[in-house]
């Protein structure tokens, strides 16, 4: 796109006008200038160029002042009428074509893609580049600012850039219309600025994601990619180069939904790790075995059929156009709306029924008529637009799984901390007891927020103290790191998940004996409180003598030699 | 033919013969510079600017800057004459048609650099 100078733009557009001024000026005061006139002594007189375009520049633009310095003679006021026309009609021309160019809607967007520019230059703190401002990219957005996380949109509707524009966002995010499938909007919006640390590719179409994820691949290789994809295919695809990360929203929805029904303890652990700042912590569920109904078998119904066939669920689909779908044989047809396909797929003997049609009107629906039908059902809805967050919330149903928000809660969740999708993995493996007693710990140290992940790094610049400490061959448990600098008694509000040791190694959960190693990588959750206060202890090493000792050292040269000095006495004393 | 070159190089010329009529002569003796050709060169060399407003090249850069240059040099010695004639009551001198020669000279340096640039310029393209 180059270097577009809006000045010179506009100077190029107004060639004519601007040309059209100039000679309609020259020719006026030309014409003052030849025509002779007479003087207050009736002498004759010629106007000078001085007066001439002193008269034509207070004509043009007002035509006021009267005839000067004397009255004019009749040749000088038809050539003055002739004149006012002229320069009225020209100036009316100029004006109107400046108009109609910033009005114009190429004009307008060169407009906002400088600033747009001009915003994302200024940026100096590490940012985030996503592409796609829908459900899951709003809420994404919004996730990131609540936590301070710079973050720049590239959104091809310019109605969605519009709702940026007037999200109440705690940090400014700048946001540009255009595809984000050419590689230079990419460029525009940074992605080769050092301080870019990750593309985030969110379109609802995957070729457009595939090529942001190579064109960033290829721009930046440091960058960090999360590339959304609907079918495996493009998933395979897009992996295949290096992606970091790639997600399906149905796959990853259908896995959630499922892990919802069949180990509800791992799928709270995995709502409450995922969870964005400002947010109401999700209740516990308890999800009924025996008889499901699934009402749409696209291709989040599928993934849901796949998953709940391998828990031995028993399901009945109910599907309103079973050919197009590829339904199994003993599909019910229909579009669950009403109660004679409800009554036929057996709903009195059903334990819980899944709305999952890619319709929000029509899964409140099947719920309110099953309902009706069965009161003690379970009730799970699909919501696709986060528009209808009031009407589902009203529903009271007993779990709503919301698209934009799951994916959006995942690839915030990847972003912080990465070592959480390692934990979220292993925590899958264990079983349903294990993530319950998580959970309860969990539930001790928080309050009512959402807990906080984050990740510490044994290293020299992250925590200098510990490091030091370890080299001089002390030995620092696990358990140092969390206690209450204040109390040493005490434990901070967190608890450590993941340890990432060697980069091979991973101890899940660690006991709190554990001694710590250079390089180790430790994921906690808890209390923000506890971060800081992690941070402060992991930094200062009086404040970790503390910890670890008992004791506090004085920390200037003055106090230091006095203590040595009554250390010495009270060794002497002892030794009397 | 291109039509919009034929423009452009007859305002660039225009300017450099305007400007150099009103030039040559004795510096300081008002007979020989006209005010006419002053004012003529002063609105060809405004037409040849805005001409040159918008193009992108680096060669039309330059052709900007030397005719911006010459417009400058060329307003400043209309405005040195106003003062002359009308602010100042001493009316024209020898010593003030000086200056304003000089300025209109450096203006006709301006604008021979602008046709040494289109010369070369034609001369690269040869077409």
């Amino acid at each position: 796109m180059g270097n577009h100078n809006i000045v010179f733009v506009l100077l190029r557009r107004l060639h004519s006008p601007l040309i059209a001024l100039v000679c309609v000026y020259a020719i006026c005061i030309l014409g003052f200038v030849l025509i002779p006139g007479v003087d207050d002594n009736g002498q004759p007189w010629h106007m000078d160029f001085f007066h001439a375009f002193y008269f034509v520049s207070f004509m043009g633009t007002t035509i006021g002042f009267g005839e000067i310095p004397y009255a004019f003679t009749g040749a000088q006021r038809m050539w003055a009428t002739v004149s006012i026309y002229a320069t009225v009609v020209v100036w009316l021309y100029g004006i109107g074509f400046l108009l109609t160019i910033l009005q114009e809607p190429g004009f307008k967007q060169l407009l906002s893609q400088t600033s747009f520019r001009r915003s994302v230059k200024r940026i100096r703190e590490p940012f985030y580049l996503i592409c796609g401002y829908g459900d899951t990219g709003s809420k994404l957005v919004k996730a990131l600012t609540e936590s301070d996380i710079t973050a720049i949109v590239i959104e091809i509707d310019a109605e969605r850039v519009n709702t940026l524009e007037l999200e109440d966002n705690r940090i400014f995010v700048p946001g540009l219309c255009a595809d984000a499938s050419i590689p230079d909007t990419l460029l525009m919006a940074g992605l080769k600025q050092r301080n870019c640390v990750g593309v985030v590719a969110l379109t609802n179409d995957d070729a457009v994601n595939l090529r942001v994820a190579i064109a960033s691949t290829l721009l930046n290789p440091g960058v960090r990619v999360i590339a959304r994809a609907e079918t495996r295919d493009a998933g395979d695809n897009i992996a295949s180069f290096g992606t970091s990360q790639v997600i399906n929203p149905f796959e990853t929805f259908a896995g959630r939904l499922a892990m919802a029904l069949h180990s509800p303890g791992t799928f709270l652990l995995h709502e409450w790790l995922t969870s964005v700042p400002h947010e109401k912590l999700t209740d516990p569920i308890f999800p009924p075995h025996g008889k499901w109904i699934l009402c749409g078998y696209g291709r989040f119904g599928k993934a849901v059929y796949e998953r709940m066939v391998a828990e031995n669920l028993q399901v009945t689909i109910i599907e309103a156009t079973p050919e197009t779908t590829n339904a199994p044989d003993d599909v019910i047809t229909g579009r669950g709306t009403e109660a004679i396909t409800l009554q036929k797929a057996e709903i009195d003997k059903a334990v819980g029924i899944v709305a999952g049609t890619d319709d929000d009107a029509n899964n409140l629906s099947i719920l309110m008529t099953a309902g009706e039908l069965n009161p003690d059902l379970f009730m799970v809805a699909r919501q696709n637009s986060r528009s209808n967050d009031a009407i589902f919330a009203a529903a009271d149903l007993d779990l709503i799984m919301r698209r934009g928000s799951i994916i959006a809660h995942k690839i915030f969740a990847l972003m912080r901390t990465p070592l959480l999708a390692k934990f979220l993995d292993l925590a899958r493996e264990q079983d349903e007891a294990w993530a319950n007693l998580l959970i309860s710990r969990i539930g001790g140290v928080i309050a009512d927020n959402p807990p906080v992940t984050w990740e510490v790094s044994i290293n020299i610049d992250d925590t200098p103290a510990i490091q030091n400490r370890l080299a001089t061959g002390d030995d620092i448990t696990i358990n140092n790191i969390y206690q209450n600098p204040q109390n040493r008694e005490l434990d901070l509000p967190c608890i450590p998940l993941l340890i990432r040791r060697r980069n091979t190694q991973f101890i899940l959960l660690p006991d709190e004996h554990l001694l710590l190693e250079a390089s180790d990588q430790i994921l906690f959750c808890g209390r923000r409180k506890a971060q800081d206060m992690i941070k402060w202890l992991t930094n200062n090493p009086y404040v970790l003598n503390y910890i670890i000792t008992g004791e506090e050292h004085p920390s200037g040269y003055l106090w230091r030699l006095f203590s040595r000095l009554n250390q010495k006495r009270i060794a002497k004393q002892e030794f009397k | 033919m291109n039509l919009e070159k034929v423009i452009f190089a007859f305002f660039i010329v225009l300017a450099l013969t305007l400007n150099f009529g009103f030039f040559i002569g004795d510096i300081a003796d008002p007979v020989h510079h006209n005010v006419y050709e002053l004012f003529a060169a002063i609105v060809v060399s405004l037409i040849a600017t805005i001409l040159k407003f918008g193009d992108r090249t680096h060669i039309g850069a330059v052709l900007l800057a030397t005719s911006l240059v010459a417009d400058l040099q060329l307003i400043v010695a209309a405005i040195v004459w106003g003062i002359v004639e009308h602010v100042s009551q001493t009316g024209m001198t020898p010593h003030a048609m000086a200056a304003i020669v000089s300025l209109s000279g450096g203006a006709v340096l301006a604008n021979v650099t602008s046709v040494i640039l289109l010369v070369t310029e034609t001369v690269m393209v040869r077409r």
